[in-house]
């Protein structure tokens, strides 16, 4: 068959606008907004010029790299910092694994990790610390790229893993802790970002089946169980995290004289009470998207009431409260600098204690330049990786 | 629901199976569980307690507190504890309200431009969020305290704007405004041009519903009220108020309204970090509304603001009251920080009084229970709001 060809081809309009256009559609498109961008350039211009031009001439950043060490883990001893690399490469390999044998949503979480630690790893690099720390996270993140190579689909291995997860907790706490013929490190020389993120786990790990159980005990039919729970979550609701950190200082020694818990540990239980009224609240959103009917059929087919929670009920509520409970986790994150007040050095208190140095006077604007930043990658990664999971929840 | 099981042919079910009989005892033994865990405690504290040599009682606020407390509502030393604890509670409440005055209207002007057509604001709002929502607030206003607020010049080369706003490293030094004799006029003006406004704001109403038309119904009170306003102030004699300057006297400046570093590092903080994520509840509340109802709004020919007034906004408020009560709250706690700066907020001065007597259980029982008050006023006064407008709306 013959083809036509038209005589005329008109092009599709094009996508692509040019610069000008871009400005006018973009900045200019009405007075007001004209004017507005007018006030915002010049905010700009006055704000870098006088950030950059402190940052460059004024500020003396040599305070970061000499203290970078007690930064990072605080008065944990140099000689023993190697535990701290098995943990790492621990969490590293079963990220790495999990990211292999499921895909999806580990394997993103696993990109996201991985950029940050591959990213921070590179600016270690050129830092003049010990030589096995200047590397040891880019070998962390080249771990966890070899073994998702290499486990890549390995189905038969996922319960090794879940198990792996599970017992990646108290393997953290004893290697840190020492066991065997290791010497102990006692918590009180935890420091650092290294405490920063200790708390925050300790926190949200304990703190879930605490929080579990007292949001199936509001939702409860039994009154007295759902009174108490609910005016266990609502107080503690109520009042301020410094408040609960400041009575676990105080009050454990008084109510509870015959166990001599440290500083630290009464730091985590404070935190491990707080954090469960708020997994608490968490998790009873996701109770209550659970349709009666489900209830409903598993009492049918003959479940009691531990059966039916167990089976049918949370497992469908935890998963859809997961974004919630990362939520909670990074502002727990952020909230576990609040430890500084009592006295503990986490990385905002070793913040204070480098500014106190007579060696480092006068560098308040740095060093807290700097934790904040460190705050900030941490946090801002984590509500970015809340934000996948989120989308996957939703593709599923 | 779970007591009409079938009853066996005898008519009985053993006791042990009965649901009834078993919620029962699941309850009593709970109760049990937590009165012995409440006993033991007690038993513990009062071993605890005759260690240290102090008895359980408040006789102990009536004391001479004997310590100063920088700034705050009439205090002396000599006064008593109880007082001292109030001088805290009306310190942390100045903190929440102007706090969360501010933080709102940060908190609104920002989620507003970060929904702006402009790409430019659009981004620096975006900005602004992401990197004050992400840094820890202790850290914020301990950066804004010994960072900035310590940092500036000392009070002889303080910043002077207008001849009568000072800032320097001992404070924020503002003018205060002194009634005078005719303030009584003036006041009898303002009454007059708000009976005026009154009216005019009805009559503007009723015009408006007569013709089924969309508009700004205060376009004719305010402008009335302002001039009446205006034309009273001038026509006081003598003026009704003057305003009273900060004047440097010896070593520090006196008179006028004084804002101490740690009070403004505080509220910096707090405004910073809690405006951050109002502007977050305000984009997603904005977003919630339907695009059919702001392109229903701009067929029927409102402008923008008209839009963003009369169908946006109204719709969002109802999404984003319960967030923002929530955020409200956390204010409020979070104004307890002010113990790592040495303002003497409540939590601050409970913490003086429990190192001075020793106190600490009857005196966290004080600080628990005032907070819970204070949370509970909120949320209520919140639940009324958030039930007003969700029935302005059906």
């Amino acid at each position: 068959m013959e083809e036509r060809t038209p005589d005329i081809t008109i092009k599709p309009p094009s996508d692509s606008k040019s610069i000008l256009q871009w400005l006018k559609a973009n900045l200019f498109n009405t007075w007001y907004n004209a004017l507005l961008t007018l006030l915002a350039v010049v905010f700009l211009y006055i704000a870098f010029k006088g950030i950059l031009s402190w940052a460059f001439t004024e500020a003396n950043w040599n305070v970061i790299p000499a203290n970078l060490q007690i930064f990072l883990v605080g008065a944990y001893p140099r000689e023993e910092i190697w535990r701290v690399w098995i943990v790492i490469y621990t969490l590293a390999l079963l990220l790495g694994l999990s990211a292999g044998i499921w895909g999806g949503l580990a394997l993103r979480l696993a990109i996201a990790i991985g950029c940050v630690g591959g990213g921070l790893g590179i600016i270690l690099a050129f830092f003049p610390v010990g030589l096995s720390n200047r590397f040891g996270l880019l070998g962390g993140v080249t771990l966890l790229v070899v073994d998702f190579f290499l486990f890549r689909g390995k189905i038969g291995l996922r319960p090794w893993v879940l198990g792996g997860w599970l017992l990646s907790f108290p393997w953290t706490m004893i290697w840190l802790h020492g066991f065997a013929g290791l010497p102990t490190v006692f918590t009180s020389s935890w420091g650092g970002l290294l405490l920063t993120l200790i708390l925050a786990a300790v926190g949200i790990v304990v703190s879930f089946p605490l929080g579990v159980l007292l949001a199936l005990g509001r939702r409860s039919t039994l009154p007295v169980i759902k009174w108490v729970s609910t005016a266990y979550i609502e107080t503690v609701r109520g009042v301020p995290l410094v408040t609960i950190l400041f009575m676990a200082q105080i009050m454990v020694p008084i109510f509870l004289p015959d166990f001599r818990l440290d500083k630290i540990l009464r730091a985590m239980l404070g935190i491990t009470l707080f954090s469960a009224a708020y997994m608490a609240e968490n998790v009873r959103g996701g109770l209550q998207a659970i349709p009666t009917g489900q209830y409903e059929a598993a009492h049918a087919v003959g479940l009691n009431y531990p059966l039916t929670m167990l089976l049918v009920v949370l497992p469908q509520a935890l998963r859809s409260v997961i974004p919630a409970i990362v939520g909670q986790f990074i502002s727990l994150f952020k909230d576990t600098s609040l430890v500084t007040v009592i006295g503990l050095l986490d990385l905002l208190g070793i913040a204070k204690t480098v500014i106190a140095n007579p060696d480092w006077l006068g560098l308040q604007a740095e060093v807290y330049l700097f934790a904040a930043v460190v705050y900030f990658v941490f946090s801002y990664s984590m509500s970015y990786i809340s934000l996948r999971i989120e989308d996957a929840l939703r593709v599923q | 629901m779970e007591n009409n099981s079938p009853k066996s042919p005898a008519g009985k079910i053993p006791f042990w199976r009965d649901i009834r009989v078993l919620r029962v005892l699941f309850q009593v033994i709970f109760l049990i569980g937590v009165v012995l865990l409440a006993g033991i405690l007690y038993t513990n504290m009062l071993r605890g307690l005759r260690g240290l040599g102090l008895t359980l009682n408040l006789d102990f606020l009536n004391d001479e507190a004997g310590f100063g407390i920088a700034e705050g509502i009439a205090y002396e030393p000599s006064d008593t504890y109880l007082r001292a604890f109030w001088v805290g509670v009306v310190n942390t409440i100045r903190v929440s309200v102007i706090g969360i005055a501010c933080a709102t209207i940060l908190g609104l002007v920002v989620g507003i431009a970060r929904l702006s057509s402009n790409w430019l604001v659009r981004n620096l709002a975006a900005i602004y969020i992401e990197c004050f929502r992400n840094i820890p607030l202790l850290l914020q206003i301990l950066f804004w305290y010994t960072a900035v607020i310590l940092q500036l010049p000392s009070v002889r080369k303080s910043f002077t704007f207008f001849g009568s706003v000072f800032i320097n490293q001992r404070g924020v030094y503002l003018p205060s405004p002194q009634p005078t004799s005719g303030v009584k006029i003036w006041v009898a003006c303002l009454a007059v041009g708000s009976v005026l406004a009154l009216i005019l704001y009805l009559v503007r109403l009723r015009e408006l519903r007569r013709m089924e038309q969309p508009g700004f119904p205060a376009k004719w009170a305010l402008p009335a009220f302002l001039v009446v306003a205006l034309v009273g102030w001038f026509a006081t004699p003598g003026r009704p108020f003057t305003l009273e300057l900060p004047a440097l006297k010896g070593f520090n400046f006196a008179g006028g309204i004084y804002l101490s570093p740690e009070f403004c590092a505080l509220v910096i903080g707090l405004v910073m970090y809690t405006g951050a994520f109002i502007a977050e509840v305000v984009r997603s509340g904005i977003q919630s509304v339907a695009k059919g109802q702001r392109e229903a709004a701009k067929a029927i020919g409102l402008n923008e603001f008209q839009t963003l007034r009369l169908i946006v906004l109204p719709q969002a408020l109802r999404v984003i009251a319960p967030p923002l009560t929530s955020q409200y709250l956390n204010l409020t706690k979070n104004s307890s920080l002010a113990v790592a700066i040495g303002f003497p907020d409540l939590f601050n001065i409970g913490n003086t009084m429990m190192n001075q007597t020793g106190q600490s259980i009857p005196i966290f029982g004080m600080i628990m229970i005032s907070y819970l008050i204070i949370s509970l006023t909120t949320s209520a006064y919140m639940n009324w709001y958030n039930r007003r407008i969700n029935r302005i709306g059906r």
